[in-house]
């Protein structure tokens, strides 16, 4: 079992979507991550999927991809170089001055924003790849006694230059 | 020139060459069929149940290779047609569905007869797609057209909504069409047939192993001579059969958990697997970690991703079989093979398939009386016991001769499906086999059949139960006969009590005006089918009485390898 990454371009129409993530739920297959949007040409949808399976099985899943009449072009970003990341928010209470403090600290040191804060609570903004965003989930929980809530967009990429 | 949608459909299918439709009204494809009306080129076949339509569909699709044609209106039509498109899909039959729709502006309000068939249907077809713009119309059904016919076939689901069909606009029908996400490969990579050859010249022990997708392809000429080239023996699976005639000197039947022994044992001690149109599915591979064990694996098939799904494949082919087979031949030459060639005819002359062991009215007798008295006729069969004697026993002369639900299994099919064949094929003699439980489930087509005057033969091989199922209660689940026994009346709890069998299929015929003819022994039965060929302008059903006790042999019990098989079950 690895970790992979697919980019496709799909036609942009109603029901694409539900066309494959039906592919993976009717054929079993495991997805982590999926995220969509429009490109340049605005009859065609870009997605960025990241899953977690054997060889076997993703050889299936890269054929079942390209047979879909929707699908136009399937890439596999695993191996290849490319810029990855994600967007994830973070939303914390805040009950102490310590942590209060901790959290512009912590926001110095490692790589995320604080976009909001009425001294209570705060909202941070992450845009890392999505093993750092893992680390920072970690780390919130580390510092802070309150649940946190996250956000997280899944990964969208694109190919090195 | 200004017409609207639904003439526009009219006018497309003369295009595509359509002279049968296969339809049924409603109050959301109620324009189509006014469309329909006038137009004396195409005949619009009316079945009794949508399920049946598309099977007649299918059936008029896989006995001509032209693409079957459905209308039905929305909801409840449509949701009729599910059982029938995963058939289609299972077994690569090219079909276009066209479902009515309520208007756009009340999609996804629940309106009447409202139900979400593309949804529905995503998993199950090829493709489905609504008609959102009137000027699209043209375009999605060229290209519903064509991505049913090409690649691997299949059906495609055309969802059109009542304004769409009342809407006025242009009459344009696109003579070209490109979709860019769908450009299906036919051609062969040579290196890769030369890796086979390689591998197929140095092999001892080699097999060729025959799926749909050969028949599909119309390779059947191309692969006979291939095989009679390198004197390779070759299997079909129960899709596969007619690839080659069924008499053919190396030909050693249907593999699977009801092949034979030959076939079984040949692919088991193989040590090349030469296999051209299948997907190896769980059926024809038994236990799969003990598949053809010894071989090297090489795969021919049009869609990629049938290579390597079950079984690894050594050297993958992706081509369309018939270009496939063409090129292997000019590269192929006869083999060294004489021992392996000898082992196998030893199996096959040793262990044929036989009901040998039953006394009286056997469905073997049955299916060798059509062999012996009927030149190429068509064969339908329904699902279990039928499907599985019929597929064992029928001998065959090429493809589109048999016609069976190889890959969904469903009950229901086989009469339908004759429907189908019979308005396809006007001269040849049809006949479709089923069970006294699956011509149930879609018994009410004799009315269709007889309404359109087409001398069908039903065969019904009548044993009280749900066989199949019975079969494996009586070998695996200690002869609890759950659920299977088709004479049960709620307060007769004794065995064997003379209950009368329901319906009574004779005056079922009778009251349809169909005829109707019982028969309970051996030697009846070629009186039974001469009374059925009289009849040249109505169906006629033969109810022949099997002994429920007749099991189908051999069997691969699941869970065993191909040459663990019990021979007499």
């Amino acid at each position: 079992m690895e970790k992979r990454w697919v980019s496709m371009y799909v036609e942009n129409q109603i029901g694409v979507l539900a066309k494959i993530t039906g592919l993976f739920s009717g054929k079993n297959y495991n997805l982590d991550s999926i995220s969509v949007g429009e490109t340049e040409d605005k009859t065609v949808s870009r997605i960025t999927m990241g899953l977690t399976c054997d060889n076997l099985t993703y050889e299936q899943i890269l054929k079942q991809l390209n047979r879909s009449v929707e699908v136009i072009k399937v890439l596999d970003f695993t191996n290849m170089p490319i810029h990855k990341k994600e967007l994830m928010f973070i939303k914390v209470n805040l009950d102490s001055e310590t942590e209060k403090n901790e959290i512009f600290r912590l926001a110095q040191t490692f790589k995320f924003d604080v976009i909001d804060y009425n001294g209570k609570t705060a909202v941070i903004q992450a845009i890392n790849n999505d093993k750092e965003n893992e680390q920072l989930i970690q780390l919130f929980e580390n510092y802070f006694k309150n649940e946190i809530e996250v956000v997280r967009s899944g990964s969208i990429a694109i190919e090195k230059i | 020139m200004k017409i609207n949608g639904a003439e526009l459909l009219v006018k497309a299918l003369k295009k595509e060459g359509v002279d049968i439709v296969f339809g049924y009204p409603g109050g959301q494809a109620i324009d189509i069929f006014e469309a329909l009306y006038d137009e004396k080129s195409i005949e619009v076949i009316l079945p009794r149940h949508e399920q049946a339509l598309v099977h007649a569909a299918d059936g008029y699709a896989r006995s001509t290779g032209k693409v079957g044609v459905c209308i039905a209106t929305s909801g409840p039509g449509a949701t009729n047609l599910v059982t029938g498109i995963a058939t289609a899909n299972a077994d690569s039959v090219p079909l276009v569905c066209i479902t009515g729709q309520v208007p756009l502006g009340i999609m996804g309000n629940d309106a009447f007869q409202e139900v979400d068939i593309v949804g529905i249907t995503r998993n199950i077809c090829k493709y489905a797609v609504t008609v959102r713009r009137r000027e699209d119309l043209g375009r999605i059904i060229k290209e519903a057209f064509y991505i049913a016919r090409t690649g691997r076939p299949g059906p495609v689901l055309i969802d059109f909504p009542k304004d769409i069909q009342i809407a006025i606009g242009n009459d344009i029908y696109p003579n070209e069409v490109s979709i860019r996400g769908y450009k299906p490969n036919r051609d062969v990579h040579i290196g890769q047939v030369k890796k086979a050859i390689a591998e197929l010249n140095k092999a001892k022990r080699p097999i060729f192993l025959l799926g749909g997708g050969v028949n599909i392809a119309n390779a059947n000429e191309e692969v006979q001579k291939l095989i009679e080239l390198t004197g390779v023996p070759v299997v079909t699976t129960m899709m596969g059969k007619g690839a080659i005639p069924s008499n053919h000197k190396l030909y050693l039947g249907n593999l699977g958990i009801h092949g034979s022994y030959a076939a079984n044992h040949a692919i088991s001690e193989s040590d090349l697997l030469f296999s051209i149109g299948t997907r190896f599915n769980d059926r024809i591979t038994g236990k799969i970690e003990e598949f053809a064990p010894k071989a090297k694996i090489i795969h021919v098939d049009i869609d990629p991703a049938s290579i390597s799904k079950n079984i690894k494949v050594d050297i993958p082919i992706v081509a369309d079989a018939k270009i496939a087979i063409e090129k292997i031949t000019e590269y192929a030459k006869k083999l060294d093979i004489e021992p392996w060639v000898k082992t196998v005819m030893e199996w096959k002359k040793e262990y044929p398939i036989t009901l040998a062991h039953y006394s009286g009215l056997t469905p073997d007798k049955i299916i060798q009386y059509i062999n012996e008295n009927y030149k190429k006729p068509i064969v339908t069969t329904d699902v279990g016991q039928n499907q599985l004697w019929t597929t064992q026993f029928i001998e065959l002369q090429g493809n589109k001769q048999l016609l069976t639900s190889g890959g969904l299994g469903t009950m229901g099919y086989g009469f339908p499906a004759a429907i189908g064949a019979q308005i396809g094929n006007p001269k040849s003699r049809v006949f479709a086999i089923s069970g006294d439980g699956g011509v149930q489930m879609n018994i009410q087509e004799l009315a269709t059949a007889v309404s359109l005057e087409l001398p069908i033969t039903l065969i019904i091989f009548n044993n009280e139960y749900l066989g199949n199922v019975r079969q494996w209660q009586e070998m695996l689940f200690k002869k609890r006969y759950s659920s299977t026994h088709l004479k049960y009346r709620r307060s007769i709890k004794e065995e064997n009590a003379n209950i009368p069998y329901t319906p009574d299929f004779v005056k079922l015929a009778e009251s349809y005006f169909a005829y109707g003819k019982r028969i309970t022994k051996e030697e009846e039965i070629p009186e039974a089918f001469k009374f059925a060929d009289e009849h040249k302008n109505a169906p006629t059903v033969l109810e022949f009485i099997i002994d429920s006790k007749i099991n189908v042999s051999p069997m691969v019990p699941i869970g065993n390898a191909l040459n663990d098989m019990i021979m007499q079950c």
